[in-house]
């Protein structure tokens, strides 16, 4: 991973999570691990995001949700899917309500396999989603 | 006199990690009238019992919530071991108390944690967390998992512990004990604490009981009742008394919930000395045939698990009545007549788990 000149702050919305992923998505932000450490912060507002990490699978009630922060986000941004049930729909694929993996509803550049994710492989999700954020930056600066 | 204005607040709110919509009906800063709407956290796991079978069930029940999964685990399995009259091993029933009592030192010092972020807290957040990790550890290194764990199974658990772990459960109490203290006496101490949560959010005696409330939402308010008392795996060995206050405020609730951390400590301690050796699994065979109602304490109070069995491996209905759920009335009536800037901090001492609730 290249040096990102700007630190990239995320918001996290809990789709149709068990929590589980929800508690280690917020223990990375504790000391032990410490995500803030490469410049990231958990922020509740999707116009200050670059970042979204989604966790849980999509069902009929929350789309919507998703939908309304992800288009709320400036470009370029990256969507970071985290744990089985946000990759796939998981253990819950067969509700009755359930879509599935939240890349039925928008595009996902980073899937964090786990049940719970554990957080070494959030932060490391996330350290690959800040590559994809780059070249996304590159790519439209190129355009201009 | 001002006119009424709605603010939503939720389902994606900074404070929560988890979505729940509130409408809160204003007049000034005062919360006049309340409506939730929930369902975004809605999977339909109840309904999943016709799609997976009543073994590979167990995996799903945990999963009802990440929080309190070891219990969900253990009020699944107590329910089929009732219907199938399977007779858990003794150690088995003391290793299940220590796991349970483990994952309610982990929700209570992750709830205390919260409650710190709620009303700006930031430091005693981040404290109360890194305690928490000690914890997460020593779970992963008995079950294997540091919030799903899949230990509990149908007629026992599914891995020992060896004496040298034993050994360092005891070390590991005895170091975080002092730790859990000094960061108690910030909550039950600190002017600014107190200041946010003494007073706030009273619930009376006689609103918890015609309420409803579980938990120590309603040992909060002076109400003797833990379910553990009904002596389910081995706490009918172990010598405890539910922890009740009497202000039935919200710093009522936190003190509660904080002694709680140090009854856990001492049930682990006292299962620790009294595990008996043996299988840590019991052999069956067959289907389930016939319904049982299992009650269990969570860290949020009692959960009900009601399960039917029709002969088949396949269930004819679970039902799951979760603690968050049997409380939200009582949120609803603390939340009236309070302070906008209260909302966080009130819809937190419930302590709410909308993944449960909405399952």
């Amino acid at each position: 991973m290249s040096f990102f000149k700007k630190s990239p702050w995320l918001i996290h919305y809990d789709g149709s999570s068990c929590n589980g992923c929800d508690i280690e998505v917020l223990a990375c932000l504790t000391p032990v691990y410490d995500i803030e450490r490469f410049g990231i912060i958990n922020t509740g507002n999707p116009k200050h995001a670059d970042i979204f990490l989604i966790t849980g699978a999509v069902n009929e009630q929350n789309k919507e949700v998703i939908l309304n922060i992800y288009s709320q986000m400036p470009d370029p941004k990256v969507v970071i899917a985290v744990g089985a049930c946000a990759s796939s729909g998981g253990i819950c694929a067969e509700g009755y309500n359930i879509l599935g993996g939240v890349d039925k509803l928008i595009p996902v550049d980073v899937y964090v396999p786990g049940c719970a994710a554990r957080p070494e492989a959030i932060i490391d999700g996330v350290v690959k989603g800040l590559e994809v954020l780059e070249n996304k930056y590159r790519n439209k600066n190129k355009k201009k | 006199m001002s006119e009424r204005m709605i603010i939503p607040f939720g389902p994606q709110h900074p404070v929560l990690p988890e979505p729940i919509h509130l409408s809160l009906v204003l007049e000034n800063e005062k919360v006049v009238d309340v409506l939730p709407s929930i369902g975004f956290v809605h999977r339909g796991l109840e309904k999943l019992v016709e799609k997976k079978d009543f073994l590979e069930y167990t995996f799903v029940a945990e999963r009802i919530c990440g929080i309190c999964s070891y219990m969900h685990g253990m009020g699944y399995c107590q329910a089929i071991e009732n219907i199938m009259n399977i007779e858990i091993p003794g150690r088995a029933s003391f290793l299940r108390v220590i796991g349970a009592e483990f994952s309610r030192i982990h929700s209570h010092l992750l709830w205390l944690g919260l409650c710190a972020d709620a009303f700006g807290f930031e430091s005693l957040f981040m404290h109360t967390w890194k305690l928490r990790e000690q914890i997460l550890d020593l779970m992963e290194e008995m079950t294997g998992g540091r919030v799903i764990f899949s230990s509990v199974k149908i007629g026992g658990v599914k891995k020992d512990v060896d004496d040298s772990l034993l050994s360092k459960i005891n070390d590991v109490l005895l170091e975080l004990e002092p730790q859990v203290k000094e960061i108690s006496s910030v909550f039950l101490e600190s002017i600014t604490v107190r200041h946010r949560l003494e007073g706030v959010g009273v619930l009376t005696q006689d609103e918890a009981v015609s309420l409803g409330a579980v938990g120590p939402m309603l040992r909060a308010s002076g109400i003797n009742q833990d379910m553990r008392k009904l002596g389910y795996a081995a706490y009918a060995e172990l010598d405890f008394e539910p922890i009740i206050d009497t202000e039935g405020d919200s710093m009522a609730r936190c003190r509660v919930r904080i002694k709680e951390i140090f009854q856990s400590m001492d049930l682990i301690r006292q299962a620790v000395a009294k595990l008996p050796q043996g299988p840590i699994a019991a052999p069956f065979k067959g289907n389930p045939d016939g319904e049982y109602f299992s009650r269990l304490e969570q860290p949020r109070g009692e959960v009900i698990y009601y399960v039917k069995g029709n002969g088949t491996k396949f269930l004819d209905r679970m039902r799951v009545r979760t603690p968050t759920f049997a409380n939200l009335p009582a949120l609803i009536k603390v939340l009236k007549g309070c302070d906008l800037a209260d909302v966080p901090i009130l819809i937190l001492t419930i302590d709410p788990c909308i993944s449960c609730t909405e399952r």
